[in-house]
């Protein structure tokens, strides 16, 4: 589909979180890591959504809470203590984050505040123990030009990241908390990027910056997007937890295109005359009809004592399995909003209806007792009543918007890059002060001082590796761009190998990896040192390091040589070499004989697939040039 | 000073007097070619006097330098939050009736965004609309007695908190709750376990670890389980109701003489020493944990004894301590002292001669141990023998806390020293036990 995007107004905001690696969490000394395996310690909570002043309450949060949804909390005793578990006060913010974020602010022209607040932001989803999540500005009004563009930067932020959610089971939700509390970057920009390529590009550009200052971490989810997206007559929809910039175009194309299906559809309940008023919270319990169904689901469900309900939606005929975007129909919005409110594993709407196995006597039924007409649609629900009554009311509540247009709302990225629905969108940020960590000043001389010390400015970083490494421009640039530009400069100087042949490794050979699935990220900044530097004491060769990466990737907690041992990849001698190439020439006699000078490449050929990754090339052409001339 | 420019001083007040602004105006401040707008916030007491707080659009709070150059105008005036809260939902007829008696600890506030200020809410309706479970519980009424901190708590303020429960208590309810601060919770248990006997019903003392601004507060569970044992536990005596675990799913009930605050921070702090807890409250359930306790009755009458001799001391013996610490609380006017010793009730021989002196002057000396557990034995050690000897008074398992407070009560009720010795060393609210049990 092409969209002219100043056409349908377009207008795209970042909000880009780094995690910083620093040494210790934000607010107390524990090291900010991740754990694997079993939780050494659980416990239960609940948030009770607190009113404002204003008598407000987060709608998603109060309802969760009434509903009667407990946290399950996951730890280990070397990634949290009590503050994260909200069982101690915070300590002091953690001077090592503000000072990355004060260079952050200035390399992006932003002015630091003179005293920083930090506020506790009020989020009751189980993510924060505390209900709250800790965050505080610490520059503001900045600005970076990309192509010639100001792109305006609203905020510098540093807070404290949440736990990540590692399932749920009915009512409970499960949090680890070892992520709460890693130190987090935030740039907001203005919502004046136009295009989806623009907005990859801010993207990368926010990216190199944090990366400048060699003082964030790499891999997967240590750097998440937010988008936030509209365009004319649609709404703002907040993306949340883009981790791949590169999806970042696609992303907002697709929400466009979202927007503008929505939109016709709008148009067309217009055309067919649907007033709000229509659409009614007139439930219809149908489980007696349905007793003798084929749909298995159905079926499923009433031997588990369930019920199935049914709802009119009048003049929605056909709409329900309209393609919004490839793979996402109106039905599915109204899926995942039943979903959310309603806790059911899904809604059958009259679209798709055949395909779940009803006969035509009951769907004709079914239409019968809910009084559905050639224009009208109808969504059956299988689940408690308490469930499928909330499940309903979110469809119909989804219906009457439709005929609105767009929603607000807050959409979660998925990896193909279509959205999913989260949650309503938030009101206005519900924020006050956290007493508990005391305001600390910004005096003039520090700021100073940090403007003087800045990183390397990112054209510089290119032409240095250029004119001190020697790499060629499209290597230099595709490095600049990469997480590992963090260590490249330490690698080069700990170990004897080539820049050019690191920087590669580290750019063309990942992505390589990567696009065979291998999960690159997993190794570790000391892994790779080890490896290059092993590299570099010829203990393995340039053609081992794939297989050692991916070894690596697979066995988190193994080194390099043990790898190298592993997979056998270690270089052999010089003795062994030559006694090999001696038998190999032996077995091809008349090969040699034959081929004369041709011979050279072929055996070359036979013993470099016997040894690849144990030998060097050179050293092996070497001893081959040597023993076939003593043969002539 | 201004109370509408609340937390400035010095040269940032100066400027906003000079500016006409207050708290909760939206402002505009112009410093070094750079225009900041948001609402005048609030200085905390301990910030500087060179900043100024606002909160901006995004609804962060920044502070701004103020300098010779900085100008402050005012651009508009925040509408001031007016609260309407929820109805409060439908109260169930033929509830149990329950008092809620405030001294301080707020146990359901609310924030107000604009300025960050945190409020207490403290009436029946205001509590049934934030924590709406109680409505289920119990017919609620409320009294806000003190507003301090708890560490500001007096003996007098134990007298006057006595009294007004046991005014609630005539007035027929089926039982009280007292909110409280956790810091010295405890010793308040202890003072209105002695001061109430005989109740008809329980008294329920209750507090948070965490704030009740937060959605993390322990407060709601705390104050339910509080409610619901006030309500209808078959028990009547004075409890302290605080979280079992750092979980959010058991209140548990300890003894108000047997109850100690062993954490700084921790939701689960309050534990019963020596001794199993009463009870705890599970799903709404009371689950009894013993046997052995005073049972709810309406016929009882409560005896009300509400008075304590403040001149009592509690003193924490450490290697080296100086015998004059005891010397000066005789000379000034001291009529006991509950030593905290080591071990099974041991201090110094240096400071014996204080002691005995002390005791000469009709000073009342009881020994309780510092190792929070167990049992002070004075029979063991040549120590403890000789301070047996002089007169001290072995106060077996009891918390060295409880025991201060008993003392302070003993010497409020009589004059007589024999008889107020006896009275120490007698079980009178299951301060004492006999027996120590392998519980923890």
């Amino acid at each position: 589909m092409k969209v002219d995007f100043s056409a349908v107004g377009l207008k795209v905001g970042l909000e880009c979180h780094q995690q910083l690696a620093t040494k210790e969490k934000l607010f107390c000394a524990c090291k900010p890591d991740l754990f694997k395996g079993e939780p050494e310690i659980t416990f239960l909570r609940r948030l009770r959504p607190t009113q404002s002043e204003l008598g407000q309450t987060d709608p998603a949060a109060y309802f969760e809470f009434l509903k009667g949804v407990k946290i399950l909390y996951e730890a280990d005793s070397k990634t949290s203590c009590l503050v994260e578990m909200d069982e101690e006060p915070p300590h002091e913010l953690n001077r090592e984050a503000l000072e990355t974020a004060l260079l952050v602010s200035l390399m992006m022209n932003a002015t630091p505040v003179d005293e920083v607040h930090v506020m506790r932001k009020v989020v009751i989803d189980g993510s924060n123990t505390t209900g709250f999540q800790r965050t505080c500005v610490v520059g503001m009004n900045g600005l970076i030009v990309i192509d010639g563009k100001t792109i305006p930067i609203q905020h510098i932020s540093l807070e404290e990241d949440a736990a990540r959610k590692t399932g749920a089971d009915g009512l409970t939700v499960r949090y680890r908390i070892d992520r709460l509390c890693v130190p987090l970057i935030e740039v907001t920009t203005g919502p004046v990027i136009y295009s989806p390529e623009e907005a990859r590009k801010v993207a990368y550009a926010i990216g190199r910056i944090l990366r400048a200052t060699r003082k964030v971490k790499r891999g997967i989810g240590t750097i998440r997007q937010d988008l936030n997206v509209s365009i004319k007559d649609g709404a703002l929809v907040e993306i949340k937890g883009v981790q791949e910039l590169d999806l970042i175009s696609q992303i907002v194309e697709l929400e466009i295109q979202r927007q503008l299906s929505l939109l016709s559809i709008k148009d067309e309940l217009k055309k067919r005359g649907l007033a709000e008023d229509e659409i009614r919270d007139n439930f219809i319990d149908v489980t007696s009809d349905m007793a003798k169904t084929g749909c298995r689901v159905i079926q499923k469900a009433i031997s588990q004592g369930k019920q199935v309900f049914a709802v009119k939606l009048p003049k929605f005929s056909g709409l329900l399995g309209k393609e919004l975007i490839p793979n996402l129909r109106l039905g599915t919005e109204m899926a995942d909003r039943a979903r959310f409110w309603g806790r059911v594993g899904g809604i059958l709407h009259s679209d798709e209806i055949a395909s779940y196995g009803l006969t035509e006597d009951e769907i004709r039924q079914l239409k019968q007792i809910l009084k559905v007409e050639q224009q009208d649609a109808f969504i059956l629900v299988a689940d408690t009543k308490e469930n499928a009554f909330d499940a309903l009311s979110a469809v119909t509540e989804r219906a009457k918007e439709a005929l609105k247009g767009v929603p607000e709302e807050t959409r979660g990225a998925n990896p193909d890059g279509t959205t999913r629905y989260m949650r309503p969108r938030p009101g206005a940020a519900r924020m006050y002060p956290e007493t508990d960590v005391p305001p600390i000043t910004v005096s003039k001389d520090y700021v100073s001082q940090l403007r003087s010390h800045l990183p390397e400015p990112l054209e510089k970083t290119v032409e240095r590796l250029i004119k001190k490494y020697g790499l060629n421009e499209k290597l230099a640039r595709q490095l600049q761009d990469s997480e590992y530009i963090t260590i490249f400069d330490e690698l080069v100087d700990r170990t004897k190998v080539s820049p050019t042949f690191i920087a590669a490794t580290l750019t063309e050979t990942f992505k390589a990896l990567r696009r065979d699935g291998i999960e690159v990220d997993k190794v570790t900044d000391e892994q790779l040192i080890e490896v290059f530097e092993l590299l570099g004491l010829e203990k393995t060769s340039k053609e081992a390091i794939p297989e050692i990466i991916r070894w690596l990737s697979k066995n988190e907690d193994g080194t390099p040589s043990e790898a190298i041992k592993a997979l056998g990849l270690s270089i052999i001698s010089e003795q062994e070499l030559s006694d090999a190439v001696d038998e190999i020439i032996k077995q091809n006699e008349n090969e040699v004989r034959t081929r004369g000078e041709g011979a050279l490449s072929f055996l070359m050929g036979v013993v470099m697939k016997k040894y690849r990754g144990k030998v060097k090339p050179d050293k092996v052409n070497a001893i081959l040039r040597e023993k076939l001339s003593k043969l002539k | 000073m201004n109370e509408s420019i609340s937390g400035y001083k010095g040269r940032v007040l100066d400027v906003l007097v000079k500016s006409k602004v207050q708290v909760g105006d939206l402002v505009r401040i112009n410093k070094d070619d750079i225009t900041y707008e948001g609402i005048l916030i609030p200085r905390s007491e301990l910030g500087d006097d060179k900043h100024i707080v606002i909160k901006i659009r995004s609804g962060y709070n920044i502070g701004i330098e103020v300098t010779e150059e900085t100008k402050v105008t005012k651009i508009g005036v925040e509408k001031a939050p007016a609260f309407t809260p929820p109805a409060p939902p439908a109260q169930k007829p033929g509830l149990p009736k329950v008092s809620i008696i405030s001294t301080g600890g707020t146990i359901a506030s609310r924030v107000d965004y604009r300025t960050g200020a945190v409020r207490p809410a403290i009436s029946a309706s205001d509590l049934y609309s934030i924590v709406p479970e109680l409505s289920d519980v119990a017919a609620i009424d409320t009294q806000i007695l003190f507003s301090v901190f708890s560490e500001d708590l007096t003996p007098k303020h134990w007298s006057e908190l006595a009294v007004t429960v046991a005014e609630h208590i005539s007035r027929g309810v089926d039982g009280v709750v007292v909110t409280h601060g956790t810091d010295t919770m405890g010793y308040t248990a202890a003072a209105l376990s002695f001061a109430l006997r005989n109740l008809p019903v329980p008294v329920v003392l209750v507090g948070a670890q965490r704030s009740e601004d937060r959605p993390s507060s322990d407060a709601a569970l705390n104050l339910i389980g509080a409610v619901s044992a006030a309500a209808k536990a078959p028990f009547a005596e004075v409890v302290v109701a605080m979280h079992e675990t750092i979980s959010d799913e058991s209140v548990v009930l300890h003894r108000g003489t047997k109850v100690r605050k062993l954490h700084t921070s921790r939701r689960d702090a309050f534990k019963t020493v020596n001794a199993q807890p009463v009870a705890k409250v599970l799903d709404n359930q009371i689950v009894m944990l013993t046997d052995d306790y005073q049972r709810r009755s309406k016929e009882k009458n409560i005896i009300l004894q509400p008075k304590f001799e403040e001149k009592v001391a509690l003193i924490k013996f450490y290697p080296g301590m100086d015998s004059k610490i005891i010397d000066w609380h005789v000379e000034a006017g001291y009529n006991g002292i509950v030593l905290e010793g080591t071990g099974l009730g041991h201090v110094r021989q240096a400071i014996f001669h204080s002691i005995k002196k002390a005791i000469e002057k009709g000073v009342i000396v009881a020994m309780a141990s510092q190792c929070i557990w167990g049992r002070v034995n004075m029979n063991v050690y040549t120590t403890g023998r000789d301070l047996v000897a002089m007169g001290v008074v072995p106060l077996q398992d009891m918390l060295a806390e409880t025991a201060l407070v008993k003392l302070m009560w003993i010497l409020g009720q009589t004059q007589d020293k024999e008889k107020a010795k006896d009275l120490l060393a007698t079980n009178l609210a299951y301060e004492i036990s006999s027996r120590t049990v392998d519980v923890n």
